[in-house]
């Protein structure tokens, strides 16, 4: 089967070597996946692991002291190794993202509809009047409220869930072919959270957008993206369609995530008299600087092999389009 | 953006951190330079830097006049070291006072709030309209210049210095957790502020005296330049600067060794309060 | 705003006033009899009371304190006691020399500090950087009238390029405006120089902070450059902080300027309050320091009004 366009998003081993005081620290390894335009695709995993990492390096804005290695290519072409005035290109165009923090990611002293229409008069070259009408449709769809007379409003009179609608208005307005949303909800009340996302969904939907969507919220995840990524240690450890990881989850550190989620309408005693304890996967998520050249779930797994903290595991097919990287899955199969 | 950033494994102890770091090293060889120069001068300088020696007016360095001597003949070396003592002692009494009082003020401003706090603010941000120089015009002018009322100048002035500096720090600690915690357990607000608010606010207290030593010296100097502050015959490295000026033409060196005395003894100082700054205060995440 | 406005108004007359009672404390009620200063102490009585009544300080401080506030508004300074000309007529002459200086120091001291700032902030860490603020570290330990007259060392002295002091005033038939603005400049560079240490500092450490801020990251992740980012999004929010600075600088600016004045013996402002204090002239340094204090509370009131439009936050919270 030949595809008339290329893949929106290719990543082939993806790797960001971070230089500190302390060391070098390998903080994203042998990352791949593909994303195409219309897919949604999640990325899980704790704070630590390399989740927002790997997304800076998707727009090409890690420090400066970082090194990326690998490959990876937006609509067929290699970004890695590119300038800082081809990345500019890109972002804002034809990649859009949307940060964690709503109350601290627009310019106070900007009033909000210039910075929605900022990105037109970049890169459409708009003039300030047509920017405005495009940037006042925009404000609209995203729900927020008097679009036209609130163009001039100010950061700071808009709540945390309206400045989220903004930044999301703000990174869709050049029509972007992906948008790459990092914990777009984690500082969000619960309810607001939903509204949120139900938006992203709606307008990735409309538009044909891929999607790759950053939480360490398995609820969110489990909703909202047709495949998943399950990252430890700056690895990928898992990846498959979502149903699928949840139901047939085939690494250890999946299953003790999935596992560890307190679950409601339990009896207090199991079948044996003892307590129902919450389950925990024991030990605390490790230094980058000191990992394993192995596999880095090794010290917190309960079925580890001595192999394992040597050996870098490949990566093994569990069914087809669902894989995980885990010596023990290689020895079974 | 949460990259999880290594720790170093050990934390180094602070006399390990403080000597690896540039700022404070230099800055306390400096500071230290003073002080020795100061403390010297007690008991033994060069020449006495009374003695005129109009014979030997205005000469180049020798062995026997290091820096040479004056347009009074009497030997520079000795004239920098005692101007040294005198620098110091200004130092630390407008220094101490502006400590006295200013944190004396801040601490009450911060334990009462209210009305109390408002006031007191208020008068210290009025008293900055009134820079150094000016209070001392305007002493100067009623009550006669000297050292001591260019000593009460500058002291005034650190006042609100310190007044401010110690609010906004005691109002920080005091919104901390263990401070409820002490209320909680009836600790009266007099004793809370001597047993847990002062001992924590003590770093950045450090950090200000040593920066308004180095405003007082400065200070001092300009005063004594404009013959405000110290007066004849005790030496003073401004004053020092005002009489080589008439002589430019003719002996620039002279102009010269004061200017450089107080610049070090500033930049030291400086340096010190930069370093000490940053050693004393970890947590804050400046990394510059 | 317009209540921001007010209320920051009301906040400076009220300074003016507690200034103004304050140097008049100071400088009348404290001294005692200025008629007897002024004759010394050896005076016939006599003569002492003419002259106290002649001066009208034979009324009661409050009346006087009074007089003196209603000549301040109407511009009815009185008389030196020692010249007998109007005190506003010698204020005006030397505000002609004072408040040039000061503005060209001014000026001076802001540019070089916002470029030497910024560059510095984009150079943070490297060469540049270091280099700059090691710089800066010894321009704010020199005294300026130190650096003062080393620049009169090099310029006057050794290249003779310009005259070591003096004023030739602002109409001089050979030299003109051109001469009036030279024999400014070594002055003016003196007091911008450590000023500008002092500000360049603030300035990096300003730019460096906001650009850790998420919204420049959202900026450069909508495709702006480093150099777009740095102009449109990150030197006005840098700026808050830096004005507000320059308003506290003037202060000590003024300071300088009274010190500076006195190296290159220019008849500005701060001569005539020396040689009045000199005099024991206190109608003319009462006066003086008046508008001194005047000035440094007129211009922090600006830069409070700059504030609020450079920052849209102010008005609403509304300090």
């Amino acid at each position: 089967m030949t595809t008339t366009a290329p893949t929106l998003l290719e990543v082939k081993n993806l790797g960001v070597r971070l230089h500190t005081h302390a060391g070098v620290a390998d903080a994203v390894r042998g990352v791949s996946f593909t994303l195409q335009r219309g897919e949604t695709l999640g990325l899980v995993g704790e704070s630590g692991c390399g989740k927002s990492l790997t997304a800076m390096a998707l727009m090409g804005l890690l420090p400066e002291s970082a090194t990326t290695s690998g490959s990876l290519r937006f609509q067929g072409e290699e970004m890695i190794g590119q300038s800082d005035a081809h990345w500019c290109r890109l972002r804002g165009d034809r990649i859009g993202m949307v940060f964690q923090e709503p109350m601290t990611a627009l310019n106070p002293v900007h009033p909000i509809g210039r910075q929605v229409a900022e990105p037109l008069r970049l890169h459409r070259g708009l003039s300030a009047a047509a920017a405005r009408q495009e940037a006042v449709a925009l404000l609209d769809r995203v729900g927020i409220p008097d679009a036209a007379r609130r163009f001039d409003a100010w950061p700071h009179q808009f709540s945390g869930g309206q400045r989220q609608r903004i930044t999301i208005a703000m990174a869709l307005a050049c029509g972007p072919d992906l948008l790459i949303a990092d914990e777009p909800t984690t500082a969000l009340d619960v309810t607001v959270a939903g509204q949120i996302l139900e938006l992203i969904r709606e307008l990735v939907r409309e538009r044909g957008m891929g999607l790759l969507l950053i939480s360490h919220d398995l609820g969110v995840i489990a909703q909202n993206v047709q495949r998943m990524l399950v990252m430890y240690g700056g690895m990928v450890v898992e990846n498959g369609p979502t149903r699928a990881v949840f139901t047939h989850p085939g690494h250890p550190y999946t299953q003790g995530l999935l596992a560890s989620r307190p679950q409601l309408g339990l009896p207090t005693r199991q079948a044996d008299g003892t307590r129902h304890r919450l389950a925990a996967i024991p030990g605390s998520v490790p230094e980058l600087h000191r990992l394993p050249a192995g596999c880095p779930f090794t010290e917190r797994c309960s079925g580890a092999l001595p192999a394992c903290a040597g050996t870098l595991p490949a990566v093994t097919a569990l069914a087809p389009g669902h894989l995980a990287r885990c010596l023990r899955l290689e020895v079974s199969a | 953006m949460t990259a999880a950033l290594p720790r170093t494994s050990r934390p180094a102890t602070l006399a390990q951190r403080a000597a690896r770091h540039p700022s404070f090293v230099i800055g306390a060889v400096l500071t230290l330079l003073l002080a020795g120069a100061a403390l010297l001068s007690l008991v033994w300088t060069p020449w006495s830097p009374y003695e005129m020696n109009l014979a030997a007016k205005l000469q180049g360095p020798s062995a026997a006049h290091w820096l040479g001597t004056d347009p009074f003949g009497r030997d520079v070396a000795s004239l920098l070291l005692v101007g040294a003592r005198n620098s110091i002692l200004v130092g630390v009494i407008a220094v101490g006072i502006g400590l006295g009082l200013g944190t004396a003020l801040g601490l009450l401003a911060s334990a009462r709030r209210g009305w109390v706090e408002e006031f007191i603010m208020r008068m210290a941000d009025f008293t900055f309209a009134f820079p150094a120089i000016l209070s001392a015009i305007m002493l100067t002018a009623v009550f006669g210049a000297g050292i001591v009322n260019s000593i009460i100048a500058i002291g005034i002035f650190n006042i609100p210095t310190f007044a401010r500096v110690t609010r906004a720090s005691a109002n920080a600690i005091g919104a901390r957790d263990f401070i409820l915690a002490a209320r909680a357990c009836g600790k009266g607000p007099w004793r809370i502020t001597l047993e847990h608010v002062l001992p924590n606010i003590l770093p950045v207290l450090i950090v200000q005296a040593t920066i308004q030593f180095a405003v007082a010296i400065l200070a001092e100097a300009a005063l004594s330049y404009l013959g405000l502050g110290t007066q004849p015959p005790q030496p003073s490295w401004g004053r020092m600067l005002s009489e080589a000026q008439t002589l430019l033409f003719q002996t620039p060196m002279l102009a010269v060794y004061p200017g450089v005395a107080i610049a070090l003894a500033v930049l030291g100082l400086n340096l010190l309060g930069d370093g000490l700054r940053d050693l004393l205060d970890p947590r804050l995440t400046r990394k510059r | 705003m317009p209540l921001f406005f007010v209320k920051r108004l009301l906040t400076l007359i009220a300074t003016l006033l507690g200034a103004s009672a304050v140097i008049f404390m100071v400088l009348e009620i404290l001294p005692g009899n200025a008629a007897q200063m002024l004759m010394g102490p050896d005076a016939d009585p006599q003569a002492v009371q003419a002259l106290a009544r002649q001066l009208g300080l034979d009324q009661a401080p409050l009346q006087r304190y009074g007089a003196w506030l209603g000549g301040l508004l109407t511009g009815q300074l009185g008389d030196s006691y020692v010249y007998s000309t109007p005190v506003l007529e010698l204020v005006l002459e030397r505000l002609a020399l004072t408040v040039p200086l000061a503005l060209m120091a001014m000026a001076l001291t802001t540019v070089l500090a916002l470029l030497v700032g910024v560059y510095a902030a984009s150079r943070h860490n490297r060469a540049g950087d270091v280099g700059l603020m090691a710089v800066t570290q010894v321009g704010i330990a020199i005294p300026n009238f130190w650096f003062a007259i080393l620049l009169i060392l090099l310029f006057s002295v050794h290249l003779r390029w310009f005259a070591a002091g003096g004023f030739p005033g602002w109409s001089d038939e050979s030299e003109g405006v051109a001469g009036a603005l030279k024999a400014l400049l070594l002055p003016a560079v003196s007091l911008a120089v450590v000023q500008a240490a002092i500000l360049a500092r603030i300035t990096r450490s300003a730019v460096l902070d906001v650009m850790r801020e998420d919204f420049v990251r959202t900026a450069r992740a909508k495709g702006l450059s480093q150099r777009a980012t740095l102009w449109q999004h990150v030197l006005r929010n840098a700026l808050i902080p830096v004005v507000t600075v320059m308003g506290l600088q003037f202060a000590n600016l003024l300071a300088g300027t009274i010190v500076v004045e006195n190296v290159f013996y220019l008849p500005g402002l701060g001569r005539l309050i020396f040689q009045s204090i000199a005099n024991r002239d206190l109608i003319v340094v009462r006066n003086c320091v008046m508008l001194l204090a005047a000035m440094v509370v007129v211009v922090n009131f600006v830069v409070d009004v700059l504030y609020a439009v450079i920052d849209p936050r102010v008005k609403a919270s509304d300090i």
